[in-house]
């Protein structure tokens, strides 16, 4: 189902309408976030000076770094007082990244995510289990308000304590899903603990998956467990641009529809800043043009995709982001070769005999980067020889794929660490 | 007739051996043969006890993962050439063997313990052969 009249616009009228949009925010920007307009002024730019779509390029960009500078409110374009709710990231580095919502924006935010949970396949006759932390993270009140909108019945049983949430999704018919991919897969692992079979004893028919990479190895993984007639889609957000709702997989698996009425993507080139043609593979930057409280024009996600504008099968017109290949932040450098730890879940994924855990370890020895991979056993064999050719079969892959030699350490089957929120399975211990 | 072997995974850290050993120890599993094969970066433990089911039921509860095989316990006599003779019936009837390993629990005749690539035919085999085995039952009043 498509929940709303405007995701099927024609690419004319989505323009026209982002355009009105983009140069009404560049204007209330300007006049009420000092911040933001002494960035324009050193850049020798006026809200004038857009005129159409492509004069966005000719803005400046706002970072994290920007969030941190004005923290906490710096970047509100409204008064305190029209605030309703306050959100805010985890920070583990310095300061946590502050985001407000006046009331249009919740408006805004719940409209959003009930787009992307019909394009999942949500109705109005689900049971919807939340399984994101509740709390300042914006993940678990997105999903919960736009699901909510859509008629579904809410059980927010948050994160954690998880053979209760097997109980609940057995005595409430939980049908959809919310979760990271890494905890879905983990709360199939207690639900078969406990002698539930995910696929044949639950009745969860939707997962809608967010907060981590959904590569198609991962995927495969969930299908595995939770049974091959499940529907799983990806869904992107952040809390800077809103929370959850920025974009969204439909049921034809070619990428996330995002809101073009809300957010106007740009790809560029992370070093120069250079908007990039169509196609190409870049750094996500999305710029809000219907947000009240903390409008962020041209914000660096540092999320590296392509944008698609050929038209969707499901007869969407908004253009597509490809599911994420990785974070800029989360590429690592090891030995001069740029990897994401996406490439190396795709080989352990591929090897049949391991578990979809698994933890990687980068150390420094004099002056080499070493790197570890640890993986788990599906389970125990007494054949030697089978776990020495599981050993040398993710060796090789990681050789082919990365050009670099891992050392492939083997654990017992539930031994490593499982994670509930957004799975940090990267321990880098080089000293930077 | 099959014996049951207990198999566990040991990551190469110290001390794991030696835990895996204390659990079986506090529920009073006795050991009677053990082969253990090791790289630098895992082990794995192959075990013959009194009782391998609840060897098995013990190290679970303490967080180790394990796995019972078939195996054959094959009796032959101590005598230069008998498990020649014993291999030469195997290999004559297409079966591999997987792995082997002692098992001493008396002293006129010398034991072995064989995984083959087919448990069944292996069994089928010894028996037809007027070969002795031994079977859990016997194990556990060892």
């Amino acid at each position: 189902m498509i929940w709303s009249k405007e995701e099927t616009l024609p690419r004319e009228q989505i323009e026209a309408l982002q355009l009105e949009r983009l140069v009404e925010t560049v204007n209330r920007v300007y006049a009420k976030v000092p911040a933001y307009a002494k960035k324009m002024d050193e850049a020798g730019v006026k809200p004038q000076d857009i005129k159409c779509l492509a004069d966005l390029a000719k803005l400046p960009f706002v970072t994290k770094q920007d969030m941190r500078d004005n923290y906490p409110f710096g970047l509100f374009a409204v008064e305190k007082d029209k605030l309703v709710r306050i959100h805010a990231s985890s920070g583990t580095t310095g300061k946590p990244t502050v985001v407000g919502y006046t009331q249009g924006d919740l408006e805004t935010w719940t409209e959003c995510v009930s787009r992307i949970a019909c394009m999942g396949g949500a109705s109005a006759t689900d049971v919807a289990q939340i399984c994101f932390g509740y709390g300042m993270f914006t993940g678990a009140l997105g999903l919960h308000y736009g699901l909510e909108n859509i008629g579904a019945a809410i059980v927010p049983s948050s994160t954690g304590n998880s053979q209760k949430q097997i109980m609940y999704m057995q005595d409430f018919e939980t049908s959809l899903l919310v979760a990271t991919p890494s905890y879905a897969l983990r709360l199939a692992e207690v639900a078969q603990e406990m002698g539930v079979d995910p696929a044949k004893d639950l009745k969860v028919k939707i997962a809608l998956v967010g907060s981590e990479l959904l590569t198609d190895a991962m995927r495969e993984e969930m299908h595995k467990v939770w049974g091959r007639d499940i529907l799983i889609t990806s869904n992107y957000g952040m809390s800077e641009l809103m929370g959850p709702g920025v974009s969204g997989e439909c049921l034809e698996h070619c990428g996330m529809h995002i809101n073009e009425d809300y957010f106007i993507p740009e790809i560029i080139d992370p070093k120069t800043g250079e908007v990039l043609p169509i196609g190409e593979q870049g750094e996500l930057v999305i710029t809000c043009i219907k947000k009240e409280g903390l409008p962020l024009i041209r914000y660096r996600t540092k999320d590296i995709t392509r944008l698609f504008y050929e038209p969707c099968k499901c007869g969407r017109t908004f253009c597509r982001m490809e599911n994420l290949s990785g974070r800029s932040d989360d590429m690592l450098k090891i030995r001069g070769v740029n990897v994401f730890p996406s490439q190396i879940e795709e080989v352990i994924l591929s090897v049949e005999e391991l578990g979809p855990h698994y933890e990687i370890i980068l150390e420094r020895e004099g002056y080499l980067d070493k790197l570890t991979v640890k993986v788990e056993l599906a389970q125990i064999t007494d054949s030697f020889s089978l776990l020495e050719k599981i050993t040398k079969e993710v060796k090789d892959k990681l050789k082919i794929i990365l050009g670099l030699d891992a050392k492939v350490m083997l654990e017992s089957p539930n031994t490593l660490q499982r994670f509930e929120g957004k799975a940090k399975r990267v321990k880098d211990l080089r000293s930077k | 007739m099959f014996a049951k072997q207990l198999t566990v995974f040991i990551e190469n850290r110290t001390g794991r051996l030696s835990e895996v050993l204390g659990v079986l120890k506090d529920h009073n599993i006795n050991i009677l043969s053990l082969s253990l094969a090791d790289t630098t970066e895992f082990g794995l433990l192959r075990l013959i006890v009194n009782n391998a089911a609840q060897g098995k039921e013990a190290l679970t509860e303490n967080g180790f993962s394990s796995l019972l095989s078939d195996v054959s316990i094959i009796q032959i006599p101590h005598k230069s050439g008998s498990l020649r003779e014993l291999l030469k019936v195997i290999d004559e009837n297409g079966v591999n063997i997987e792995y082997m390993y002692g098992l001493s629990i008396e002293s006129d005749s010398a034991y072995v313990v064989l995984k083959a690539s087919d448990v069944e035919k292996v069994d089928k085999i010894l028996t037809e052969n007027g070969v002795r085995t031994i079977s859990c039952e016997e194990l556990a009043n060892l």
